[in-house]
């Protein structure tokens, strides 16, 4: 890993990390509260992945329009930055943007652009699609970014929606967040074809693959490939190599499992952890050590504050269970 | 006042909403292509470019979530399936996406997508391209349901629905298209949820959906040659359904027979039976009946065929069953087939 990557500033730099450092400690708190059962909802963690959508977010300086997986914390925060609404939908209280209705799966807000979460693989990718259309019709000048992990590429869906967005010429962005397993089912059980971007290379589209663990590395691919994407219509594919730290869902570590092994996974991955690397970079490149601290304070300080509102915040009366299954005009 | 086929009703709605609205458009597989979708597409691609009226691949759940996506990016999406059998391949996209999309935004965003299916019996259709499946979506909250029967409802209904904020879907009766009738030439709506008397009665209420309405017009006339007086009820949306409409009715004849283009178990017509036996009780003369498919699947060859779909015939035998009738001689009735089409008016 370079010191400093070429074309970014400083200030994007620490940008990053702030923004790793919240997606991180958003969950770090959730590990510690979701013992007391406040928060009821089920947990698909982001932990270890957050640079890919904290990248990709960060690079379309929120002219995102982001549709996401039941993973889907960190994009959430990356996109939003909103630390109240997230712990709001988390506690179920009528502070959160669903109201509490949708819960960790199904985080939207859809005014600071994160669409949709969804808890079903894959089908969010079409969704993003038509989304893209909807963008380039209307000239909204937004990008709209389907994340997904390895496992929604054994999904139908996935090849219709890049069939379609390739034959439309749609300038949409297919992140996938390459975890390597379906729950605990390795991608060699699942997938006949050895490399994702060959695979979907013959589509027309462009195709990036990353496997450096490092978010700089990523928001430079993601800059370049939604570039490339707007000016000559047509999707990009980006393969990004990560490692999800916890089990499938929960807060927990799931290595009693034996799905996967620790050594390596500690290696390979949270040795090099995409959130201490970016600290480490912004400290090597002058960036002084109390100023860094500082800024780690104010996030903490905001998350806390953030789970005191939610957990202050009234749950949903009764009667609401019947209000928004239909759109009423204001 | 000129007049219209259904197929030209329908077409003409979405023109003019096209034309109202340009961030509405109609796609689809073979939307714009030869068939043009029994004629309901017919010259939109020429009037509104490629980019407004189009094709696509053998896609259905993507297609639909391609809906979803740009309904709730600010577009106004009509998908239209030329076989309902086809739209069970976005079941995921409707069932999980798209019906819930505006209550776990706590009903915030809408969702402006219109999905045309057509249903029904054809020319030797077998299992694959015959069905009706309304209770399948029925089913799930936060989608609407329509049905309409006469070319003047399927006009102002899908004008409705292509206004409307939320998730509709259009059940069109492929027997119906060739209906003709009035229709006003303005743009109008017929709101949703909002049943319809297509006949007064004073004996049985028969509910008719869809296409059986025009059976259930058929066994009307039939009826009153014997001094029966059959109240035909369309709900016309079945979700959100007009239920005081059909309790008011069954109120009045203490009798009701359920005609439904689907298969009776577990279908649309156990909901009403359900309705009227809750709401109408005490007032009922004899037990709600229900008319509808054979519990098979759909066979090709016309024997069976005629067997497995019911009929005008089959709501009088029916209804004569319910009055402890003896069944009348219908030989001489000219009932309605592929080829002795139902051409309005209604």
């Amino acid at each position: 890993m370079s010191l400093v990557s070429e074309g970014i500033s400083k200030a994007v730099s620490t940008g990053l990390y702030k923004s790793l450092f919240l997606a991180r400690q958003a969950e770090e708190h959730i590990v510690k509260h979701y013992p007391e059962n406040l928060m009821r909802t089920p947990m698909h963690m982001s932990m270890g992945q957050e640079f890919v959508s904290v990248a990709v977010c960060s690079a379309l300086e929120g002219k995102a329009d982001v549709f996401a997986s039941y993973r889907s914390h960190a994009a959430f925060l990356a996109q939003t930055h909103d630390t109240d609404r997230f712990f709001a939908e988390l506690y179920g209280r009528v502070s959160g943007p669903g109201e509490g209705k949708g819960g960790s799966m199904h985080l939207a807000a859809p005014d600071r652009g994160h669409f949709l979460s969804s808890g079903v693989v894959a089908t969010q990718i079409p969704v993003a699609v038509g989304a893209a259309f909807a963008n380039l019709r209307l000239k909204t000048g937004r990008t709209a970014v389907a994340f997904f992990g390895d496992g929604a590429m054994d999904a139908g869906v996935f090849w219709e929606s890049m069939n379609s967005a390739s034959l439309f010429r749609l300038p949409v962005m297919f992140v996938c967040e390459d975890n390597g397993f379906a729950v605990d089912t390795p991608r060699a059980a699942r997938q006949a074809f050895n490399s994702l971007a060959e695979a979907v290379r013959p589509f027309g589209c462009d195709v990036y693959e990353d496997s450096s663990g490092d978010v700089e590395s990523v928001y430079q691919l993601a800059r370049h490939a939604a570039e490339t994407a707007s000016r000559e219509r047509r999707p990009a594919f980006l393969n990004i190599k990560c490692c999800r730290y916890l089990e499938h869902v929960g807060t927990g570590e799931d290595w009693h499992w034996g799905y996967r092994n620790r050594e390596i996974t500690v290696r390979d991955w949270i040795a090099r952890d995409a959130v201490l690397a970016q600290r480490k970079r912004l400290l090597d490149c002058g960036v002084a050590e109390r100023e860094v601290a500082a800024m780690e304070e104010e996030v903490i300080t905001t998350i806390q504050r953030s789970i005191e509102r939610a957990i202050a915040a009234s749950v949903p009366s009764p009667e609401r269970l019947f209000v928004g299954v239909f759109h009423a005009k204001a | 006042m000129r007049k219209l086929d259904y197929s030209g009703a329908i077409r003409e709605a979405m023109s003019q909403e096209m034309e109202r609205d340009e961030r509405v458009f109609v796609y689809g597989i073979g939307v714009p292509t030869f068939s043009k979708i029994f004629g309901t597409t017919q010259g939109l691609q020429e009037k509104f470019g490629p980019e407004r009226c189009f094709d696509t691949p053998i896609s259905e759940d993507a297609m639909t979530g391609f809906g979803l996506g740009a309904a709730i990016r600010g577009l106004r999406p009509i998908q239209v399936h030329i076989r309902v059998d086809f739209m069970l391949l976005a079941t995921n996209q409707l069932v999980n996406m798209v019906s819930n999309y505006v209550y776990s935004t706590g009903g915030k965003l809408s969702v402006p997508l219109v999905v045309r299916a057509v249903i029904g019996r054809g020319w030797g259709q077998g299992a694959q391209h015959s069905k009706c499946l309304f209770s399948n979506f029925t089913h799930i909250p936060g989608l609407k349901v329509i049905a309409p029967t006469t070319p003047a409802d399927a006009k102002g209904m899908l004008t409705a629905a292509i206004r409307d904020d939320n998730p509709v879907i259009c059940f069109e009766h492929r027997w119906l298209y060739w209906a003709e009738e009035e229709v006003p030439e303005e743009p109008y709506e017929v709101p949703l949820g909002v049943g319809r008397i297509l006949r007064p009665g004073k004996d049985v209420t028969v509910v008719g959906l869809s296409w059986m309405n025009v059976e259930a017009r058929l066994a009307a006339d039939i009826l009153a040659r014997r001094g029966i007086s059959i109240e035909i009820v369309d709900p016309r949306t079945l979700a959100p359904l007009d239920e005081n409409l059909i309790v008011e009715s069954v109120g009045r004849t203490g009798r009701c027979v359920i005609a439904d283009c689907d298969w009776v178990h577990s279908g649309f017509s156990a909901e009403l039976s359900a309705l009227v036996n809750e709401k109408c009780f005490g007032k009922l003369k004899a037990p709600v009946r229900r008319i509808g498919f054979a519990h098979t699947p759909c066979p090709t060859v016309r024997e069976l065929e005629n067997e497995f779909y019911p009929n005008a015939k089959t709501i009088v035998r029916s209804v004569e069953e319910m009055l402890s009738l003896e069944p009348a001689n219908l030989d001489d009735e000219d009932f309605f087939s592929h080829e002795r089409r139902f051409r309005g008016p209604f």
